[in-house]
C-alpha cells in the first residue's frame, strides 16, 4: 500500500513544474493494475484522463495556475456520470451506458484541476453495506482478502486504502460512505444534506442522499468538500456553502461539548471497539472536551424508517430504467409491455428487486399511511431528537458500526442481517445533519473507527473536531 | 406478524412492471415478510401532534430564471445510448398486442 503526498502538495508541485500531471495519472494507472486482485475498481477512464493531464501540463507550461487540485487523480463512485467510460453504477441495466453529461460534482472537481482516472465498485444502485450486491464483482478488503470493504462505496474506501489514487468520492444513502470508511480505513465524510449537488449521479434515495469525499486525512477532506460544495441551479435542493469554506476550521476542543449517544454504546458493540473509543474518549478529555452522556430514545427506531423510505424511494427512482431509452434491453419481447418487464428483470440483481416491490408496497394505496406516512412522523422525532441534543452539546460521538469488516459471505443471504449494519449510520442521513468517520486504532489488523456528529450545516466546525481527534488518535 | 403471500408478491411486481421468477416470488414472500415485521414496531411510536418530514432543509419554493439554458449535452451521445432508433428517434416495441 504506497501512499501519496497531501493533495495540497500534489497540486502545488504540478502548478510548480516539479512534477507532471501525466506521470501522476501514469503512477495511479499503475496502481491500479498491480491491486487488480482487490477488485475495487470497475473501469478505467484511461484515454480521457491521460488527455486532460497532457492538457494540465501544457497549461503549467504557459505559466498558468491549474486549480487547486493540479493534477490530482482521482476514483469516482461508478453512480457519478462521467465523461471518458461507462456508467453503471454497477448494475448490469446501465451496463454499455456512456454518460451524456457529468455529474456536478466531478464538473466542480475537474474545474479545479483533478482528473478522474477510474470508477469504483460499488453495491449494485448503491443498495447494499459490503459490495457483495455488485452486478460485477466483489471487492475484497484492503487489510484482509477474505472480508468484504464495507459499502455501498467499498470500492472507493479500498482505493484511497491501497493509495490507488490519492483520494476518491462516493455516496452515502444510509451510511455509504461512512461504514466502508470505517471498515476499510479512511476518512469519510457525510457532508449535511443539500450541501453538494447530486445532479449526474444515480439516484437512489432522493432524500437522504449525500455525496461526500473519501480521503486519507480529515484536512483533505475539507478541500474537497470546499470545492464541491454550494448552490447548483441543476439541483434544487443544494444549499449554500459556509462563507468561511471548509478548509482551516477551528481544531480547538477546548471547552467544546461532546455527547455520547447512549444508544451507540448497546451490549450489541463489539468491545474492542468500545475499548478504542474508550481510549479516545481520555485523550479528548486531555485536550480540554467536556464529555457528556446523551440519550437519543428514538434512535433505535431509525433503521425502521430508513427501510421503509429508502425502498420506496429507490422504487420511484428505479422506474426510469425500462429498457427503452438507454442501458440493456431485451430483444426478445414482442411488446412494449414485455420488453419493460422483462428488460428490468434480466438487468436489475436481486436487491433492487427486493427494494423495488417492498418500495411498490409500502406506497401502494392501504398500506401508504400504515408504512410510509409514519415512517415519516417518526423522522420528524428523529429530527427533533437530534435538534434536542445539539441545543446541549456541539457534537456527539459513537461507533460507525456496531462491528468491524465482516466475511465475504457472513451476511449475503440474509438480508435483514445486511441492513443491520446500517443501524448507526442512517439516522444522520434522516435528519440531514453532517457525520465524519475518522480511524483511530488497528485492532485484530483490521481499522477501527468513530463517527462524529454535528447539527445541520455545521460541517465546518464538525472537521475542525475531527481533525483533533485524527491528531488524538496518532 | 404482517405476511405477504405470493400473490401479492405477484401483484405489486406488475404494479412495478417487473417480471419475477418462481423462485424470487418465494423467496421475497418469505424475505418481505421478515422486513416488514422488523419495521412494523413503528407502530408502537407515539406520533400525536407531529407532522411528517418529507425533506429536511426547510427549502421553499426553489425558482429559477425562465431563461433558455444550453446543457450542451451531446445528442449524438444519447442517441447511441438508445437500445433502438430509427431516423434520429426513440424505436419501441409495439403498444397493442
Amino acid at each position: 500500500m504506497k501512499s501519496w503526498d497531501n493533495i495540497t502538495k500534489i497540486a502545488f508541485s504540478v502548478n510548480e513544474g516539479k512534477s507532471s500531471a501525466v506521470d501522476l495519472v501514469k503512477e495511479s494507472l499503475k496502481r491500479i493494475n498491480e491491486a487488480s486482485e482487490y477488485d475495487a475498481i470497475i473501469s478505467l477512464t484511461k484515454d480521457r484522463a491521460l488527455e486532460r493531464a497532457k492538457m494540465i501540463d501544457d497549461g503549467v507550461l504557459q505559466g498558468q495556475n491549474m486549480g487547486r487540485l493540479a493534477g490530482v487523480p482521482f476514483i469516482a463512485k461508478d453512480n457519478f456520470l462521467t465523461f471518458g467510460g461507462e456508467t453503471t453504477a454497477a448494475s448490469n441495466i446501465l451496463k454499455g451506458f456512456n454518460a451524456p453529461y457529468q455529474a456536478s460534482a466531478i464538473e466542480k472537481l475537474e474545474a479545479e484541476g483533478a482528473i478522474v482516472v477510474a470508477k469504483a465498485n460499488l453495491d449494485a444502485f448503491a443498495h447494499g453495506a459490503s459490495t457483495e450486491n455488485s452486478d460485477f464483482m466483489i471487492t475484497k478488503n484492503p487489510h484482509d482478502k477474505t472480508r468484504v470493504p464495507g459499502g455501498s462505496s467499498g470500492g472507493s474506501a479500498a482505493s484511497v486504502v491501497l493509495g490507488l489514487a490519492p483520494f476518491s468520492i462516493g455516496t452515502d444513502t444510509g451510511g455509504s460512505i461512512r461504514q466502508p470508511a470505517a471498515f476499510s480505513g479512511c476518512v469519510g465524510l457525510k457532508p449535511t444534506y443539500g450541501l453538494v449537488s447530486r445532479s449526474g449521479v444515480v439516484a437512489m434515495a432522493s432524500s437522504t442522499d449525500c455525496i461526500g469525499p473519501m480521503t486519507k486525512t480529515v484536512g483533505e477532506a475539507s478541500l474537497i468538500l470546499d470545492i464541491m460544495s454550494g448552490r447548483d441551479p441543476l439541483d434544487s435542493t443544494t444549499i449554500e456553502k459556509d462563507t468561511l469554506g471548509y478548509i482551516g476550521a477551528d481544531s480547538d476542543l477546548k471547552g467544546k461539548k461532546i455527547g455520547l449517544v447512549k444508544e451507540y454504546f448497546d451490549d450489541s458493540l463489539n468491545s474492542e471497539i468500545k475499548d478504542s473509543i474508550d481510549e479516545l474518549i481520555v485523550k479528548l478529555k486531555s485536550a480540554g472536551a467536556e464529555i457528556v452522556d446523551v440519550s437519543l430514545p428514538i434512535l433505535p427506531s431509525a433503521l425502521a424508517v430508513y427501510y421503509i423510505l429508502c425502498p420506496a424511494e429507490v422504487s420511484s427512482n428505479l422506474s426510469r430504467y425500462d429498457g427503452q431509452r438507454f442501458g440493456y434491453s431485451y430483444e426478445g419481447a414482442k411488446d412494449l409491455n414485455e420488453s419493460y418487464a422483462e428488460s428490468r428483470a434480466r438487468g436489475f440483481g436481486r436487491e433492487a428487486k427486493r427494494r423495488i416491490i417492498i418500495g411498490t408496497y409500502v406506497l401502494s394505496s392501504g398500506y401508504y399511511d400504515a408504512y410510509y406516512k409514519k415512517a415519516q412522523l417518526v423522522r420528524t422525532k428523529i429530527v427533533n431528537d437530534f435538534n434536542d441534543a445539539f441545543r446541549s452539546v456541539d457534537f456527539l460521538l459513537g461507533p460507525v458500526a456496531p462491528t468491524q469488516a465482516f466475511k465475504i459471505g457472513e451476511k449475503s443471504n440474509d438480508p435483514l442481517a445486511m441492513y443491520l449494519s446500517d443501524v448507526l449510520t442512517v439516522a444522520p442521513n434522516l435528519a440531514g445533519i453532517p457525520a465524519i468517520t475518522i480511524p483511530i486504532d488497528m485492532k485484530n489488523n483490521l481499522p477501527v473507527a468513530v463517527q462524529l456528529m454535528a447539527a445541520q450545516k455545521h460541517d465546518r466546525s464538525l472537521l475542525g473536531a475531527a481533525k483533533k481527534i485524527e491528531e488524538l488518535a496518532l | 406478524m404482517v405476511k405477504l403471500s405470493e400473490e401479492e408478491i405477484l401483484k405489486l411486481a406488475n404494479l412495478a412492471q417487473l417480471k419475477l421468477t418462481s423462485d424470487e416470488v418465494s423467496e421475497f414472500s418469505s424475505e418481505l415478510s421478515l422486513i416488514l415485521d422488523y419495521v412494523s414496531h413503528l407502530d408502537t411510536i407515539d406520533v400525536e401532534g407531529l407532522l411528517p418530514t418529507y425533506q429536511v432543509t426547510g427549502l421553499e419554493n426553489v425558482t429559477r430564471e425562465d431563461i433558455k439554458i444550453d446543457y450542451k449535452v451531446d445528442k449524438k451521445l444519447l442517441i447511441t445510448n438508445l437500445p433502438s432508433s430509427k431516423d434520429g428517434q426513440i424505436q419501441v416495441k409495439r403498444m397493442i398486442g
